[in-house]
């Protein structure tokens, strides 16, 4: 997920071709008071008018406490954003707060349900209650960990090896799996030390994440890289997907390989292991 | 017995039939020490005199060279001291010209300077002269053709003015300097070989003028007619960067690699492949990248040829490249690398990228990487004119490397800010589609239809391949459709195709009226 600033059209129209798989268009941090209402109008045009392909499309809006979360949520959803991103979420409540504002819109557009949410979890109090935030709704697609406010809640700072930030991240990957979400890392700014980056990326894929935010084109190369599937995995996905399509072909409810039965977690990490074979660029569609 | 004395009348005899005088013994000898001779030369003398000297007179052409790039300080110095001395009519011959010769528009004013012939034009010049400032048209070539008409007669240069980074005072030049007092260093003098060579008469100006004998050296002695000392040839800061520094944009790095991997699965990516890059961030890059595959594949390079940076010297350095072939050397690193070291060769337009010379270099080149301001659906490419219509680039070396090599790949963003670059009929024609084989935008590959068999290995190595058509529409669906330019019916611009023939004119742009 690239992170891309709100009030900065240059980026916002090339972003994808650098082909992350979502594009974060902010409102929040990145955008400064005075620019709050340009940036809200500039996403939801960029939104409206560029053709971002199969990239999702995720806005991360203010805060429903401050003067612009209601109408960054109304000018978003109008636009047909994908996801709302929530900063700063600390409870399941402010999610439910969310999905009625949503819901409003909706209502409004005729097109109930569309939109996802996301949520930010950047406190302890976050921390906490990530399994409630991560169920609070059915529109929940995804918790992600803000590791800079996070680290000035716990009042600590971010170090090389990120031990700070070691039981937050456990905690929203346990809680986003037993969700049934996604589970999403933190940025890492440092753009000209791309060898801590590729660590830390190596180490949150060990710990179960489904990706990495960043800030920059660059460091989409290295998450690619560290999150492609082996070739040994991809040929075993590939030939567990065959089977399935074959047990369909013939009306079998049951799925075999080798002799071994196939049972529902090996379908889908088999199916994970190919749509990230195809994210990498290592596979191709067709080659299916 | 046969004496000299008694055969004194058989030599007069021969004399006379061979119309030839007769040997007389003047037994005069200079003895004295040479070395302080070694200062001196009857060639050396002032920038006034070595023009009156040279015989030059008004409605003749004179010549020079852009090594110094926007630095150069030749140009101007020489076009004022013509002004000053009453010169008329003349036709201005330079390898390219740049924002720094604004000064020129003034020359063209008063009459001094009534035709222009060059491979760019940049800044105040440009403008002015795309407005329709000259009544003759600036007739524009590309290096090789530059070269080749050069030598064939076709632009017949009367007084060639030679900028040198340092000379002795026989005209023995370089384009840098072994002296501590090294001022203005620009690496290879490629572009002024053709005029040191077929001028009538060659003057060269330096700022390190030092003592004979200057070797090794690029331009020979025999070639020069005067030496000129002068303060100062060019700001050394404007002349050439320290190393080039890696782009950071994105979108370079994107077109970089996307370039770099065309070139991988090409099939001529082979064991003694031969290239050119330009010194654009994204052709920087994309040798970075190839580097990598080089290393990783054990597959190394003949030679990389024309404007030679430091990356090349690296690989170059490292074993990746076997011989560097310089017409121009793009920065200090590629300057002192053609100084030093012999396998690092400097080579003048005519044997970089003559289309009459069979041993031309870019006969010999595999890969080339070009840029363009605009591509068209026909493949054809224009470096020279922006979407302005003013006059703001150079032809360079584009379309001779485009032509004459294996496979040519244009690098260039499909948008630039509001500027499509995928257009359908670019603005002006420099390089003909025929010879573009791969366009490299950020949202796709183009491969010319021409060239079936290498969009299948591109498509085969899961390259993004599609229509040039789909590019063109896609740069429009973000920017919209711009509106026509307001050309007049003035020809301000001679496009000259490198085998001599017209091949384009570029009509002068009018003041938009709101």
């Amino acid at each position: 997920m690239m992170f891309v600033p709100g009030n900065n059209p240059g980026m916002m129209a090339d972003a994808h071709i650098y082909g992350p798989d979502s594009i974060m268009l902010d409102l929040e941090d990145s955008v400064s008071m005075a620019e709050k209402d340009t940036a809200r109008l500039l996403v939801h045009n960029a939104l409206k008018s560029i053709d971002y392909g199969d990239t999702e499309m995720v806005v991360r809006i203010n805060p429903l406490n401050t003067p612009y979360g209601k109408k960054d949520i109304e000018a978003m959803v109008k636009a047909g954003v994908h996801v709302i991103r929530m900063p700063k979420t600390e409870t399941a409540e402010e999610v439910r707060e969310v999905e009625r504002e949503i819901e409003k819109v909706e209502k409004e557009l005729g097109c109930l349900g569309r939109t996802k949410i996301m949520a930010a979890i950047e406190s302890a109090l976050g921390v906490v209650n990530a399994y409630d935030i991560a169920t609070a709704s059915p529109r929940m697609m995804g918790i992600a960990l803000g590791a800079e406010d996070y680290c000035a809640n716990l009042k600590t700072q971010r170090s090389k090896g990120g031990d700070e930030l070691r039981l937050a991240r456990e905690t929203i990957v346990v809680a986003a799996r037993a969700a049934g979400i996604d589970a999403l890392d933190t940025v890492y700014s440092n753009l000209n030390d791309m060898e801590t980056f590729r660590n830390e990326v190596e180490y949150i894929k060990t710990l179960g994440f489904d990706g990495k935010s960043i800030i920059n084109p660059r460091q989409i190369e290295v998450v690619n890289e560290v999150f492609a599937p082996t070739e040994k995995d991809i040929e075993k996905a590939r030939a567990i997907v065959a089977a399935i399509k074959e047990a369909e072909k013939k009306g079998s409810g049951v799925i075999a390989l080798n002799g071994k039965m196939i049972d529902r977690p090996v379908v889908i990490r088999a199916e994970r292991t190919i749509n990230l074979a195809i994210a990498s660029g290592i596979l191709k569609e067709e080659d299916l | 017995m046969s004496t000299i004395k008694e055969r004194e009348s058989l030599v007069a005899e021969q004399a006379a039939k061979m119309g030839k005088s007769i040997y007389t013994d003047n037994d005069v000898k200079l003895t004295e020490q040479r070395l302080p001779m070694q200062k001196e030369s009857p060639k050396l003398t002032s920038l006034e005199d070595a023009i009156r000297y040279s015989g030059l007179k008004d409605g003749m052409t004179i010549s020079f060279h852009h090594h110094f790039r926007g630095g150069d300080k030749v140009v101007n110095m020489v076009v004022d001291k013509l002004a000053e001395m009453g010169f008329k009519n003349l036709h201005l011959a330079a390898s390219s010209l740049q924002d720094v010769h604004a000064p020129l528009i003034e020359h063209v004013k008063n009459g001094v300077i009534t035709k222009i012939s060059t491979s760019g034009l940049r800044g105040a010049l440009a403008n002015e002269i795309s407005r329709g400032l000259m009544d003759e048209p600036v007739v524009f070539r590309s290096h090789g053709g530059r070269g080749s008409a050069i030598a064939n007669g076709d632009l017949h240069i009367d007084v060639a003015f030679i900028g040198a980074s340092s000379s002795d005072p026989l005209g023995n030049a370089c384009g840098y300097s072994r002296s501590e007092n090294a001022k203005s260093i620009c690496g290879s003098l490629g572009y002024a070989l053709p005029d040191a060579r077929y001028a009538d008469k060659v003057v060269i100006l330096t700022d390190d003028l030092v003592d004979y004998p200057n070797t090794p050296n690029s331009i020979s002695e025999h070639d020069v007619d005067y030496v000129v000392e002068v303060e100062s040839v060019g700001d050394s800061s404007k002349i050439a960067s320290g190393a080039i520094r890696d782009t950071k944009n994105p979108r370079d790095i994107l077109l970089a690699q996307q370039a770099a991997k065309v070139i991988v699965n090409s099939g001529y990516f082979n064991d003694g492949f031969s290239i050119q890059t330009g010194s654009g961030g994204a052709s920087l890059a994309a040798v970075k990248f190839l580097r990598d595959s080089m290393i990783e594949k054990g597959i190394k390079a003949s030679f990389a040829l024309g404007g030679i940076t430091s990356h090349m010297v690296k690989l170059h350095q490292e074993g990746l490249i076997d011989r560097l072939i310089d017409v121009q050397s793009f920065d200090k690193v590629a300057a002192e690398s053609i100084k030093s070291d012999p396998m690092h060769k400097e080579v003048s337009a005519c044997e970089y990228a003559s289309a009459d010379e069979p041993g031309s270099a870019v006969h010999y080149l595999d890969i080339v990487i070009l840029s363009a301001l605009e591509a068209d659906v026909n493949f054809n490419v224009n470096v020279l004119v922006g979407s302005d219509g003013i006059i703001r680039g150079a032809i360079g070396g584009h379309p001779d490397t485009a032509a004459d090599s294996a496979l040519s790949i244009i690098v260039c963003p499909l948008v630039r800010g509001r500027i499509p670059c995928v257009v359908d009929e670019v603005t002006t024609l420099i390089t003909p589609g025929s010879t573009v084989d791969v366009i490299v935008t950020e949202y796709g590959i183009a491969v010319n239809p021409r060239r079936p068999e290498l969009a299948e290995r591109l498509k085969e190595a899961g390259l993004k391949v599609v229509d040039i058509n789909w590019l063109r529409d896609k740069a429009l669906s973000i920017i919209g459709n711009p509106a026509p330019l307001p050309f007049g019916d003035k020809v301000v611009g001679v496009v000259m195709n490198r085998d001599g023939s017209v091949m384009d004119v570029i009509k002068n742009i009018e003041e938009k009226k709101d």
